[in-house]
């Protein structure tokens, strides 16, 4: 394998990487506030992609119009999504919220089969993110160099957002402990709406830059990044931002390699999400950057 | 004298439901008979996963990958070689299998001991996880197995599946499956290690603490779960008769967790009621894939409305009515003669859940 093969490998990895990076720090911010894998996180991921389409195939707006409404309609969708699904369910057994997060999953991807159809559809491309970059042999489009530096420009975003500002120190403050933040006077609906919300945001801001990088559609398109992003998350300790994002570069990044050089592997590219998840669980069960939690009797 | 009397009307209620199989045995048509089949598969699989969700309190989301395995083994086992070779056009078949032909009994055996031996080894590791990464884990073997399946050419014939198999489950093969099923969780759920199991579901550090072994109540519920599990997938793949990987998909899963949560987690009845209760709703409801005409505006055929309908219906039970139809209770005559339907018996004799 030449050099610039590898390298061409390795962007791709990288651009892989970064999507799942974006889908996996909305599953990991939920989670770490309210212990609950949002299921149809990977569903409004699906709703942002048609949305986009939608927006310019119906209302012919630009690409960036489209993409800004779609995001923002997305989130509402999740602000929504939890006081309907989750939120009766707060003091219920962890069983029965995960069902009617499962349930809501369903909901919604059967809604997008009636809605949108179940057949494919082709996305036309903003020709920004369609331009052939090469040098030294490698050559990618631009949208694989666009995602990382979106992904970085958010990661970057959200650690302040976290870590600087009020409202950050209010979800910390949720997610250490619920009971005793509302205690401190902290609007827990009110954090919890935001972090749904901005979940819900990057969601579908990963589906529609999916769906430049992989361009079709189908209502179904959200359940495998869907489960491989918790997986990501769950991998670099949940509840930990910086712990997504190296979740997601290390599925991308192994997904991409060893379809690169065992290619006689292609067939179960679905299947190592999994089978890393397990043995991480089993080795750390905390996850790589995660710490482990004390239970409590 | 009183108990009596509920052996009497339990004797009267068996009598009448083996009339009623004969009785659809005989006059239902081809396609009634079918989902009448279809109905006792459900209550297998149904039981299978209420044993691990609801009566040992753990999580799991892989049981599609159990029915697979347990399909798969079923259906390789019984063709015949001449079968084998027609469907194994791409790649042929591995040579070990290629002889090997069994009656369907010994051979539904086998599905659910593979499957059971396949729940042992997962479980071993994967129950050492709780809640929702139990959930994702198991999940994930689900898909893993899928995956193998799909991959494996000349064991499995890949994703071209496997077509043709024999039609062995006729109305007296799955009812009396379904009725074992029952007969075996009645008894599993009475005896001491049943109530270890519910103990571990209720507080597992409890239980801990009074002298349950903990994981091994884990580890043989799983497998015995996974047993049915396996059971059930073989008598699906000899009622339809044809078997592919995408048949195994979480959408699979998602049925029987329909039924279960319907039914009400932990209930046996209610698993049983809500199986027949589904599987004929599933089949009522068909008419909503199709056109639709309300007289005054009519809608073309939209595949998919009737998804929308059963996510909507699980949907609504675990906001409004979470404990399900039977919570975690169990049919019994003195709860009929409780509420007023039968003359009043002994309370509580023969009544524990």
């Amino acid at each position: 394998m030449t050099l610039a093969l590898f390298l061409q490998h390795l962007a791709n990895a990288l651009a892989l990487g970064s999507l799942y990076a974006l889908i996996a720090i909305g599953y990991t911010m939920v989670y770490g506030i309210l212990r609950l894998i949002n299921f149809a996180h990977g569903d409004l991921f699906m709703l942002g992609a048609y949305l986009a389409f939608y927006g310019v195939a119906l209302f012919v707006m630009p690409w960036w119009a489209t993409f800004a409404i779609a995001i923002l309609v997305t989130a509402l969708l999740g602000v929504g999504l939890e006081r309907v699904a989750y939120r009766p369910l707060r003091d219920s057994p962890k069983i029965s919220v995960m069902i009617s997060a499962i349930g809501a999953s369903f909901l919604i991807e059967n809604v997008a089969i009636v809605l949108f159809g179940g057949r494919p559809k082709g996305v036309t491309v903003p020709d920004v993110f369609n331009v052939k970059l090469s040098s030294h042999g490698v050559s990618v489009m631009s949208v694989s160099v666009v995602i990382p530096v979106f992904t970085f420009a958010i990661l970057a975003v959200l650690l302040w957002i976290v870590g600087k500002t009020r409202t950050g120190m209010a979800m910390r403050a949720v997610s250490t402990d619920l009971d005793a933040a509302r205690l401190q006077a902290i609007d827990v609906n009110r954090i919890i709406s935001f972090t749904f919300g901005s979940g819900s945001l990057l969601a579908s801001f990963g589906g529609i830059l999916w769906s430049y990088k992989y361009p079709q559609l189908n209502p179904l398109m959200g359940v495998m990044p869907g489960l491989k992003c918790f997986i990501a998350a769950v991998i670099g300790g949940i509840g930990n931002i910086q712990g997504a994002v190296l979740g997601g570069f290390l599925l991308g990044g192994i997904e991409l390699l060893t379809i690169a050089f065992l290619p006689t592997l292609t067939g179960y590219r679905d299947a190592f999400a999994f089978v890393l998840l397990i043995v991480v669980l089993l080795v750390k069960p905390a996850g790589l950057l995660g710490s482990r939690q004390a239970e409590k009797v | 004298m009183r108990l009596a009397r509920n052996h009497l009307y339990s004797l009267a209620a068996t009598a009448a439901f083996l009339a009623l199989l004969v009785a659809g045995d005989l006059w239902f048509d081809s396609f009634s008979l079918r989902v009448w089949n279809l109905c006792a598969i459900y209550v297998v699989l149904a039981l299978s996963l209420n044993l691990v969700n609801g009566f040992t309190g753990l999580f799991s989301l892989g049981h599609a990958g159990f029915m697979a395995v347990g399909a798969y083994t079923c259906a390789l086992l019984t063709m015949t070689p001449e079968q084998k070779e027609m469907n194994f056009f791409l790649a042929p078949i591995v040579p070990w299998l290629a002889h090997v032909h069994l009656p369907f009994l010994p051979a539904l055996l086998a599905a659910g001991i593979v499957a059971a031996a396949l729940g042992f080894l997962i479980g071993a590791p994967a129950l050492r996880l709780k809640d929702d990464y139990l959930a994702i884990a198991t999940l994930g073997f689900a898909e893993i197995i899928r995956v193998v399946l799909t991959n494996t050419q000349s064991l499995t014939n890949g994703a071209l599946g496997l077509k043709g198999l024999p039609m062995f489950s006729t109305t007296w093969v799955v009812w009396p499956c379904a009725a074992l099923s029952v007969a075996f969780m009645v008894l599993l759920t009475r005896s001491s290690y049943g109530r270890a199991m519910k103990a571990v579901r209720d507080d597992e550090i409890a239980a801990g603490a009074m002298g349950i072994d903990v994981f091994r109540v884990k580890v043989v519920s799983f497998a015995a779960s996974s047993f049915m599990a396996g059971v059930g997938g073989a008598l699906l793949g000899h009622l339809l008769t044809t078997i592919d990987p995408k048949m195994f998909t979480f959408m699979l899963t998602f049925n029987i967790l329909l039924v279960v949560v319907l039914g009400g987690i932990g209930s046996i009845t209610g698993s049983v009621i809500s199986a027949v209760a589904v599987t004929v709703g599933m089949e009522a409801l068909r008419f909503l894939d199709g056109p639709l005409d309300f007289g005054i505006f009519a809608l073309e055929a939209r595949p998919g409305l009737r998804m929308v309908v059963f996510s909507l219906v699980l949907m609504g039970v675990v906001l409004f009515r979470q404990r399900g139809l039977m919570g975690n209770r169990e049919f019994s005559w003195s709860m009929l003669s409780r509420a007023g339907l039968l003359p009043r018996t002994a309370e509580g004799r023969d009544g524990h859940a």
